[in-house]
């Protein structure tokens, strides 16, 4: 009958309107600044530095100032001075460290080239999206200490991507120990079987040649060597 | 003139018109009847615009929920200052009046507009002694000032020299006048029933109940209750609110007319238009659910007024329902619905009215005959008019491209 429609489209919208009193699921928004949602996994907008310890983020960056990322910013928003002095990273070797680490984020287009291209997982994408400022200078020019975030905070916000750069750091770690026993150990035996040192450790990841040409020859931009599995 | 209970004549009751006389007490004897009107102006401005303010939150609130979001409730507790938010952002916003406008009808057309809104509220019985100017044709007046609207919206259309202005405004015309008809018409059995045009006499005609439990509403006879659908739908259809609200249709016509009114002229035009869907509810509510009288008797001791404000909310809320339920018609949609549907039905009405009338003597095994007399005279042209124009039309089949 005429009108039926009315009175179920009547029914509807009243069964919405008392469901939102007692059933808070039904609801399609939060309340923003107090209430916030868990952004998904893959969201990035700015880089950031990974630092291995949260207590010491500038002594454990992971960062050995090698610029390439600076030289590969399309946007040139990435400004990097070498340290003089040298410091042990992640690994235990020693390299340089950045003395100076800017990226205005008033200029970075977020296109990750940064993240895709640095060979030591230093730097990573961020999702603070709260940075709204009342001056465009300054607060959107972000030093290293700005920077630098624990690799626990990498994990909390890109778990699946940390837990694998997690995996192939410790292979990493776990085959240059190797090679430096094995090469002790050749030491050690002189000159008996050096072939067995080099069979142990199938590619010396960051080679012993400290600084900027870092793992062998692995050119810009290339994927990483995929998680020891 | 009528008889009322000790229980029906409190101190709560009375308290309205004992603070009128107090208040116009304090002037002298020739003066008195002007404070008292004009007492009676500034307790309907006051009290019908916070009802206004706290409607437009209420509405926003309820659309919310309805679409499973909480609405506004930022600003003070639960967002209940909203609305004076809303009013001071308005107040600050600039004016701007088209270089071509016609400078003195756009700036008339809001003011005749809520003017027009206003006068409605003059002579509906807020409660047993609350009515401001008890006129003997009071329902003729109250829908002669709300006829003054289509004056303003097409003064509205006119004078902003814009097309979207013209083309709203003649819609709107279209639209009121198209619905003007079955509005009245729906009211015709009202005042056959109760055999007077004034809304108190209408009040009183619906006074009484039955074994004191079911009240003699007009809304409870088969013609008034037809009359009541008609009314809300007309009435719908009157205050330009949606599913009506073609003359703002803001996807075809920007605002319609309102598209070159800014700041406090377009806040103006949209108390307008809460004003004239509050009046026309509350003359709904007299006319048809008896006014300011309680339910049952034994219900008396809450004054009359506030049953009058209990039935009023309900009937705002209702149309705040419908608003967050139904898409809006089209424009040819709308004027069938008004000339080949509500007014044959408003038409027929009057004779299930007039037999109502014919009838009231019948008692005994008679009642049920006037019964189902006069609900087949209702019921039936609506199921076969409802039919009729909707043949063909559903239920609506969907082809596809392709599979």
């Amino acid at each position: 009958m005429l009108g039926s429609g009315l009175i179920k489209g009547l029914a509807v919208t009243a069964k919405n309107l008392a469901g939102s009193f007692h059933d808070p699921a039904r609801f399609v928004t939060t309340e923003y600044p107090e209430v916030k949602t868990r952004l998904p996994e893959n969201y990035r907008n700015f880089p950031f530095l990974v630092s291995e310890n949260a207590d010491d983020p500038m002594g454990t960056l992971r960062c050995v100032a090698c610029q390439i990322c600076e030289k590969e910013c399309p946007p040139q928003c990435i400004y990097i001075e070498k340290s003089k002095d040298k410091k042990p990273d992640a690994a235990g070797k020693m390299q340089l460290y950045p003395a100076v680490f800017d990226i205005d984020i008033s200029v970075c287009m977020s296109c990750q080239i940064c993240v895709e291209v640095c060979p030591f997982d230093a730097i990573k994408m961020d999702q603070v999206f709260e940075i709204a400022t009342p001056d465009r200078f300054q607060p959107l020019l972000l030093d290293r200490h700005q920077l630098a975030k624990p690799n626990g905070y990498f994990h909390e916000i890109h778990p699946t991507e940390a837990a694998e750069v997690d995996a192939r750091l410790a292979a990493e770690r776990k085959a240059a120990e190797e090679k430096a026993r094995a090469a002790a150990a050749a030491k050690a035996a002189a000159p008996s079987a050096p072939a067995t040192g080099t069979a142990a450790a199938p590619k010396p990841a960051p080679a012993p040649t400290p600084g900027p040409a870092a793992p062998g020859g692995g050119s810009a931009g290339t994927p990483k060597p995929p998680p020891a599995t | 003139m009528i008889a009322v209970s000790p229980a029906a004549d409190s101190i709560l009751e009375r308290l309205p018109v004992i603070l009128r006389d107090g208040f116009a007490g304090l002037f002298p004897q020739p003066l008195r009847w002007l404070a008292g009107s004009l007492l009676a102006i500034v307790a309907i401005l006051a009290v019908f615009g916070l009802l206004f303010a706290f409607l437009t939150l209420a509405e926003r609130k309820v659309l919310g929920r309805v679409q499973n979001r909480p609405g506004p409730n930022r600003t003070g507790p639960a967002g209940l200052f909203q609305p004076f938010a809303d009013g001071i952002k308005m107040l600050t916003k600039e004016d701007i009046v088209p270089f071509v406008a016609d400078r003195v009808l756009h700036f008339l057309a809001p003011v005749v507009l809520v003017a027009f809104s206003l006068l409605a509220f003059a002579v509906i019985p807020y409660g047993r002694r609350l009515v401001a100017v008890d006129l003997d044709s009071a329902v003729l007046f109250f829908f002669a000032a709300g006829a003054g609207n289509e004056l303003a919206v097409f003064m509205a259309g006119w004078s902003s020299h814009n097309k979207y202005s013209l083309l709203a405004a003649m819609r709107a015309l279209a639209q009121l006048i198209s619905y003007e008809l079955p509005l009245l018409l729906s009211v015709v059995p009202v005042v056959m029933l109760a055999g007077t045009l004034s809304a108190t006499g209408i009040v009183a005609a619906q006074g009484g109940w039955t074994a004191g439990l079911v009240p003699h509403w007009f809304v409870l006879t088969p013609c008034g209750l037809a009359g009541f659908a008609i009314f809300i739908i007309a009435a719908l259809a009157e205050s330009n609110r949606s599913p009506f609200d073609l003359p703002e249709a803001e996807s075809e016509l920007i605002a319609g007319h309102l598209t070159e009114y800014s700041g406090f002229k377009y806040a103006l035009f949209f108390m307008a238009e809460y004003f004239g869907m509050t009046a026309l509810c509350g003359m709904g509510v007299t006319l048809f659910l008896g006014g300011w009288q309680a339910p049952c008797a034994f219900l008396q001791f809450i004054p009359s007024w506030v049953w009058f404000a209990v039935k009023l909310l309900a009937l705002l809320l209702g149309c705040i329902w419908v608003r967050a339920t139904f898409p809006r018609l089209r424009i040819d949609q709308l004027t069938r619905l008004a000339w080949k549907f509500l007014v044959p039905l408003a038409l027929l009405n009057l004779l299930a009215a007039a037999l109502w009338h014919l009838t009231a003597g019948w008692s005994g095994a008679l009642q049920p005959v006037r019964w189902a007399l006069a609900l087949a005279l209702v019921a039936g042209p609506f199921v076969l008019l409802g039919r009729r124009l909707s043949a063909g039309l559903a239920p609506r089949t969907y082809r596809y491209a392709s599979s």
